[in-house]
């Protein structure tokens, strides 16, 4: 059957790279469709994901954080948690894996340009913002966006991913990154630890008493939807996207909300259980809308007004 | 312009499409399937166990075979489906109007095409029901006995002969191949068929109003409700399983003898691992919220993607059902829970 929407079109594994250690590691794949004539076809559109096949062991759904490109290349990261997690993170280079997709609606990037844009990623959820900030910071497009601001939290220093590339914004003019850690789930110890590394705690009962100013290195050991309080990014004009455990993301957009941005300002990307990723399986559905097809992104506006089914 | 051909020459309008795969309902043990046919199949029963999506959706099918090697891709290759046309004999008009659901979701923006190469080589032939059973509502689904709904054909047994009705082309070329098997009907085999048809409707016991349950169901959502009645749910699947319009499938990869596949398998929301995340987080943790899943998925989601209210009425996941759980007890009950919320917000 040539079009075949669930055969997966073999990939070559060009890189990878170990984002993050400890009991739940994160490696990010860099991958490259095999058959020239398909390459086309993984040009995606920031925010859709993809279907990854180990042959033998199954699929798992991932959202591609690289940039577009029409030489089907793909990054996604991977969190080591179960059956196909455990046995991509075995992968070597040169290995093959299947890719199927791009599938899912996408970020409204055109529409946004001329705002300012806040990314907020909560742990693993950096990955699918990720493939928006890449997108609107790259040089050809930066332009054409307002103020940039990149918050992210994880549990632990060592659990930050894409290192290098926030090595390099660390650098950067053109934007503002603000970063967080738990302060007390850290499996290292306690919160004195990560003081230690320059790490300021935040004021947790009344995040806006906190001074910004002494903190040079824009990191704090707090919770994300805190930081975001703490550095309270003005709603006007402006859109933020954010994503995380669905825990993360329900306080992120009640700070928000507190900060006067509203429901339809404020975008996000769900999951669920997938294994067509097409709409045919079922499983994905929130009330009548599926995930895969009529997401994965969706405004907090939409998430509102679905049942509370998440 | 209705046709009739007698029961006896059945056999020989089967020979006629000898170049067909003839699907129709035959009996396995005290239970009936759609299977591959030669002979006569048989045309007294109340509606067959298992439904006949099967013929086009397998249980359990090989998507495609492969030799699992290391991380390799090697020896991709996908099963061989039939180029030869398909007759779908004897479906009961529910299950057929059900295919008019199923035809949409795996055409849905991407076309699914396992089902689709069976589908597209396939006929319909409805038989109108004459005795309906216990559970059936499908005259308050927007369907009946009579109805030749999602059928190219509709056959009604009026004694001695079917009376024969086609409903476009595909039926039409039936007919054709029939040849002199098929004859004009006369007024009285009409009067006839019309007799029957009447009498099945009329038979016809059950019934759901679905004027206003979508919205009943919206305003139910977080009730205790769904708690109640899902406690005696076993969480078996067979609502799901043996319902004409579900359709939701997993898909594993299988080693077996140093030779792999992948398969897709139906599977039920009834079953936790369903949607059970990597992580542990499930958000269809409990029977309650499966249940819920399960008859709003036919009386509200679809009438929302689809504009189409997805139960036909065919009663299977009442019959089957090993603890009495009821679709159309719990809708109305749900129609209750609604109305007296609204009452309350009312006196209030």
């Amino acid at each position: 059957m040539s079009d075949n929407v669930y055969k997966p079109h073999i990939a070559t594994v060009q890189e990878i790279c170990l984002e993050a250690g400890g009991g739940r590691p994160i490696k990010t794949f860099t991958v490259q469709v095999d058959d020239p004539d398909s390459r086309r076809k993984f040009l995606h559109k920031p925010g859709q994901f993809t279907i990854v096949s180990v042959l033998g062991v199954g699929e798992s759904v991932f959202a591609i954080n690289s940039l577009p490109n029409e030489d089907g290349i793909l990054q996604f990261s991977v969190m080591r948690v179960g059956n196909v997690t455990a046995r991509l993170h075995e992968l070597k280079l040169g290995d093959k894996v299947g890719v199927r997709g791009p599938y899912g609606n996408s970020f409204p990037v055109e529409d946004w340009k001329g705002k300012n844009v806040v990314f907020i990623g909560a742990g693993i959820g950096i990955s699918p913002v990720r493939s928006v900030y890449q997108y609107v910071l790259c040089l050809e497009n930066r332009k054409e966006y307002g103020d940039v601001t990149l918050i992210y939290g994880a549990r632990t220093p060592a659990d930050f991913a894409f290192k290098e590339e926030f090595e390099e914004y660390d650098r950067r003019e053109d934007l503002e990154l603000w970063r967080c850690i738990d302060w007390k789930f850290g499996p290292q110890g306690p919160v004195e630890a990560s003081a230690a590394e320059g790490w300021m705690a935040a004021n947790m009962k009344t995040p806006g008493d906190t001074d910004t100013k002494t903190c040079t290195a824009n990191k704090f050991t707090c919770f994300v939807p805190q930081l975001v309080e703490v550095i309270e990014p003005p709603p006007e004009n402006s859109i933020a996207v954010t994503c995380g455990p669905p825990i993360a993301i329900k306080f992120i957009t009640q700070a928000l909300e507190r900060l006067g941005w509203k429901p339809d300002q404020i975008y996000t990307t769900l999951e669920n259980r997938m294994k067509c990723g097409i709409g045919k399986c079922g499983r994905c559905n929130i009330g009548h809308t599926y995930i895969c097809k009529q997401g994965p992104v969706f405004t907090y506006g939409e998430i509102k007004n679905m049942p509370n089914e998440f | 312009m209705a046709k009739t051909i007698l029961k006896e020459n059945l056999g020989g309008l089967f020979g006629k499409l000898s170049d067909h795969e003839i699907y129709g309902p035959v009996a396995d043990g005290d239970k009936m399937f759609y299977r591959r046919i030669d002979e006569i199949p048989l045309t007294d029963f109340g509606n067959s166990d298992k439904p006949p999506k099967e013929v086009f959706f397998p249980q359990t099918e090989t998507m495609f075979d492969f030799v699992p090697d290391g991380n390799k891709f090697v020896d991709y290759r996908e099963p061989e489906l039939s180029e030869k046309p398909i007759l779908l004999f004897g479906v009961r008009p529910c299950d057929a109007k059900a295919m008019i659901y199923l035809d949409t979701l795996f055409g849905w923006d991407y076309i699914d095409p396992y089902y689709r190469k069976r589908r597209e080589r396939a006929t319909i032939i409805a038989l109108g029901c004459d005795v309906p059973q216990k559970n059936c509502f499908c005259i308050s689904m927007g369907g009946g006995p009579a109805s030749g709904e999602g059928a190219d054909m509709l056959w009604t047994d009026i004694g001695d002969r079917y009376l024969v009705e086609s409903t476009g082309e595909k039926g039409d070329g039936i007919l054709s191949a029939g040849g002199d098997l098929f004859e004009d009907a006369a007024p009285a085999n009409t009067k006839a068929a019309k007799e029957k048809h009447e009498a099945a409707e009329a038979a016809v016991a059950r019934s759901l109003d679905i004027v206003g349950l979508p919205e009943a169901l919206e305003a139910t959502f977080d009730s205790q409700y769904w708690e109640g009645f899902s406690k005696r749910c076993l969480g078996c699947g067979t609502c799901t399983l043996l319902c004409p319009t579900c359709h939701c499938f997993d898909i594993n990869d299988i080693i077996t003898m140093g030779k792999g596949r992948r398969e897709r398998t139906w599977d039920s929301c009834q079953y936790p691992y369903y949607t059970l995340h990597a992580s542990g987080h499930n958000p269809r943790p409990a029977k309650k919220h499966r249940q819920r899943n399960r008859v709003y998925h036919k009386l509200l989601y679809t009438v929302r993607n689809f504009d189409m209210t997805t139960c036909v009425g065919c009663g299977r996941c009442i019959n089957k059902c090993p603890v009495n759980i009821d679709i159309i007890e719990v809708a109305e009950g749900a129609k209750d829970v609604a109305e007296s919320a609204k009452e309350v917000a009312l006196n209030v």
